[in-house]
């Protein structure tokens, strides 16, 4: 979804975005990002910090002269890894899930890297100068941490609002809302379940690898009855090795698709409840503005300012209306696509692994066959 | 004098009954002469036909030892209770030898298994009672199809029939299962529960296994209590059960051959070969018990993956319920079907791990306790002949005495006596000699079934993964057009 209008456009295809590598330097992950520029076959790569990542997000939430930037559903950023060796696996979990398995930050740098392709997929967001900075400067984007943005700024607000029931602006939101928190609670269990799931497995491998080693253990040449023992043993071995192989693909496959794709889906569900609520904060600010102008003015009365005013203002509220609808919308043909597209990589890995093993536990029951049939 | 281990280690030797016997030591082989005597010669205390022939040796034997016999019953009562089914000094004369083995072998036709299991009875008092169907076309059993009904009581009070009988003379007899208290008293309680049912399968299915690990072995196939096991539709109760556990006989075996380790005299191997099997059957032991303890872990694993896998289901299918999106309901609706049927699957799996892998595992650490105990029987045997070569040397330098006293009534006695105890050695010699002949043999079928009994397990492992994969195949062929569908 490329923008190619006058407007200060993203130079690169959003497409085209990736994560090619990590590096740990202690506490510090470095992220290789690279991309490909449109009309040209060059190509850019950077390196970030999770810092610039959160500097690009704050950027993001505190444009200004963004008509309607208070409609948009920002794209969730993954919360940041703490990879020091104090951190056990166990608190790892908990701070990101399932981002947290997977070999050498795969699955979190999946997940950034999908951050900064929705974020450049954005026909808003795009055209943010900050995320083409981000994505072709060579220097990091600074340490500029002043700047805060409408999520900083009203996150404390945020908070107050879900806590008490208000009257939403529309029909339609409320409807959009209690699906929101139902299906934001769902996901979130689905995607916990799933990740106790894979934990199993996981599980599952270790325990067959170590069985597998134990039937090493047995071997024994003293004399030919043990000799015949032993290879009956070490076949089982194979075997098991084999079960151990199954369940770390099988384990693999849940993590990199569908773990990935729910994990993404509960974020997502998360972002559109802050959406909501920085929606309605900013219709309540319109509101009081309303009433503290009319309170002024009142005293004036002057009638065409009083109009001209609650035209402005009504203008404003149809705006950040419009644009919230089109995000609604945008949401979620959005999610329906990303969910579609984990679930038939999902399926398709899976399936590719039973063929695998298949083959194999069918050519160890071949060889089994004939060698004791003789 | 008390029959049990030595006659001097015996300490009050004016009591018909030892403390050993009223601790309930298995007494295994008691006088010498006892190993001449033919299948025939069986005691009244056991079944089968009576024989009360006047040269029976064996009839002081059996007086002192039977615990049926009316002057033991008051110290009986006291103790522990000690009842183990009355002691058959029953020798079958080891006319299996190799050929014999070969030709049963070739012929062996014989199925066995035990089904149906019902419950008999209310509360504590109940008990289970498993259909044992034998289907055979071998001429000592008197029909091509027998059905029984029999309880587990019985399977114990087989074993240890069959454990007193032939362990002795250092033939491998399968144990019989294990008892379990808590098992058994969900069951009675009336728990119709999972985990009760899983009790009655796994009992049912390790019963199975131990029949059939009983008639494989050429001699007990034959023996009379085995055949009247599976043919009579009536068999006399067992005892008392309470020390009749597979693990209880073997661990009394195995205090007698404590009791042998205690030996001021230690045995000095003549023949390397049981030296080296013992120290194999040993390092066996524990690697078996380390595998037996790495598969539970593993079928441990299995059932919460099962577990795991139905919770995910029913979060999919619920997220599936709330999504407006059609298409997309539909696949998470059938990605939680597809889920629930991978739990059926693991399931599935995870008996097979545990009936084919942990089971047999299970049955070879037994196995090897059975094989363990059969090494000290020869010891004990070696044990007992050394003692009458003590005696025997006694009794030589007892008479020498006596030449020059004049007492010419003790001097008859005394040569009586030696005459007596040389048999005693020549006994002795012999039992040992073929002891150690039965267990070479013995340990040469152990290690052949050892390892066809691994194979069958690896093959029926295999196929069930195999099954596994292509049911998996089958759900996600079926799921994908599914997710491609969604629009």
């Amino acid at each position: 979804m490329e923008v190619s209008s006058a407007e200060a456009a993203l130079s690169v295809s959003a497409s085209s975005i990736r994560i090619t590598d990590v590096t740990q330097d202690g506490d510090v992950l470095t992220f290789a990002i690279a991309s490909q520029k449109l009309n040209s076959s060059a190509g850019v790569c950077v390196f970030r910090i999770y810092e610039d990542f959160d500097w690009l997000q704050q950027s993001l939430f505190s444009q200004e002269n963004l008509p309607g930037l208070q409609g948009i559903i920002f794209p969730p950023l993954p919360s940041k890894a703490l990879p020091s060796q104090s951190n056990t696996q166990t608190k790892a979990l908990k701070q990101l899930g399932f981002l947290a398995l997977g070999q050498d930050w795969q699955s979190y740098c999946k997940a950034l890297e999908f951050y900064l392709q929705q974020v450049a997929a954005h026909p808003t967001l795009c055209k943010c100068k900050a995320l083409d900075s981000f994505l072709i400067n060579s220097e990091s984007p600074g340490k500029q941490r002043g700047r805060k943005g409408i999520f900083n700024r009203l996150s404390q607000a945020v908070e107050e609002m879900r806590k008490e029931s208000h009257k939403d602006v529309d029909n339609f939101f409320q409807n959009e809302r209690n699906k929101n928190t139902n299906l934001a609670a769902l996901s979130k269990v689905a995607t916990e379940k799933l990740l106790d799931v894979v934990m199993t497995e996981q599980k599952l491998a270790l325990a067959c690898g170590h069985f597998a080693t134990s039937l090493h253990l047995c071997v024994n040449q003293d004399d030919a009855a043990a000799v015949a023992f032993s290879k009956v043993c070490l076949k089982l071995s194979d075997v098991i090795e084999a079960v151990n192989r199954n369940f770390e693909k099988v384990a693999s496959n849940d993590l990199s698709t569908l773990g990935l794709g729910l994990d993404l889906e509960s974020r997502y569900q998360e972002a559109e409840k802050v959406w909501e609520c920085v929606l309605m904060i900013a219709c309540k600010l319109i509101e009081l503005e309303t009433v503290k102008k009319g309170t002024e003015k009142a005293k004036a009365s002057k009638r065409e300012v009083m109009e001209a005013f609650q035209k402005a203002v009504e203008k404003e509220f149809n705006l950040i209306s419009s644009v919230a609808k089109q995000e609604i919308e945008r949401f979620h043909s959005s999610r329906v696509n990303v969910l579609k597209n984990f679930l038939i990589g999902w399926c398709e890995l899976q399936l590719n692994t039973a063929k695998e093993f298949a083959e194999l536990y069918s050519q160890h029951l071949e060889a089994c066959r004939n060698m004791y049939s003789e | 004098v008390c029959a049990c281990v030595r006659e001097s280690v015996c300490e009050r030797e004016r009591e018909s009954v030892c403390e050993c016997v009223r601790e309930g030591v298995l007494f295994l082989s008691q006088s010498p002469e006892a190993a001449c005597l033919s299948a025939e010669d069986i005691s009244p205390s056991s079944n089968g036909p009576r024989d009360d022939d006047p040269d029976d040796l064996f009839a002081e034997a059996t007086e002192e030892v039977s615990l049926d016999s009316p002057e033991r019953q008051p110290i009986l009562s006291d103790g522990p209770s000690p009842a183990i089914t009355p002691v058959t000094p029953v020798m079958i004369s080891p006319r299996v030898d190799d050929e014999d083995e070969e030709e049963n072998r070739d012929t062996f036709d014989i199925q066995i298994s035990v089904s149906d299991p019902e419950k008999v009875g209310d509360g504590m008092n109940a008990y289970m009672v498993y259909k044992v169907t034998t289907k055979t076309s071998l001429s000592i059993f008197s029909r091509d199809e027998v059905c029984v009904k029999r309880r587990f009581s019985d399977f114990l009070g087989l074993y240890s029939k069959l454990a007193s009988k032939y362990m002795h003379m250092g033939y491998i007899v399968p144990p019989a299962p294990e008892k379990s208290i808590v098992g058994m008293t969900k069951v009675k309680v009336g728990k119709e529960d999972l985990s009760s049912v899983e009790f009655v399968e796994k009992r049912r299915s390790a019963l199975e296994r131990y029949l059939l690990r009983t008639v494989k072995h050429p001699a007990l196939l034959k023996d009379p209590d085995v055949l009247q096991f599976l043919e009579s539709s009536e068999l006399p109760r067992a005892v008392s059960t309470q020390a009749l556990s597979g693990a209880g006989i073997l661990r009394m075996v195995n205090k007698a051959a404590d009791a042998v380790n205690k030996m001021t005299i230690k045995m000095n191997e003549s023949d390397a070969w049981f030296e080296e099997k013992q120290q194999q059957f040993e390092n066996l032991d524990v690697q078996l018990r380390k595998l037996h303890a790495s598969v539970e872990s593993l079928v441990c694993h299995r059932k919460e993956l099962s577990v795991n896998t139905a919770s995910f289901a029913k979060s999919a299918a619920m997220l599936g319920n709330s999504e407006d999106h059609t298409a997309l309901s539909r696949a998470l609706s059938q990605l939680a079907e597809v889920e629930e049927k991978i739990d059926q699957l693991h399931q599935d799996q995870s008996y097979a791990d545990f009936y084919l892998i942990s089971e047999l595992l299970g049955d070879y650490v037994r196995l090897i306790t059975a094989v363990k105990g059969v090494f000290d029987q020869r010891m004990k045997a070696w044990a007992k002949w050394q003692d009458a070569q003590v005696m025997l040397q006694r009794k030589r330098e007892a008479e020498a005495k006596l030449q020059y006293a004049n007492k010419p009534d003790k001097l008859q006695q005394a040569t009586d006596e030696i005459r007596e105890w040389e048999g005693k050695v020549q006994q002795g010699e012999r039992d040992f000699e073929q002891i150690s002949k039965n267990i070479r043999r013995e340990v040469g079928r152990f290690e052949k079934d050892r390892v066809k009994d691994f194979r069958v397990v690896i093959i029926k492992y295999l196929e069930s993964l195999v099954h596994t994969q292509q049911q998996l195949i089958k759900y996600w062929e079926a799921f994908l057009p599914e997710a491609k569908a969604i629009a």
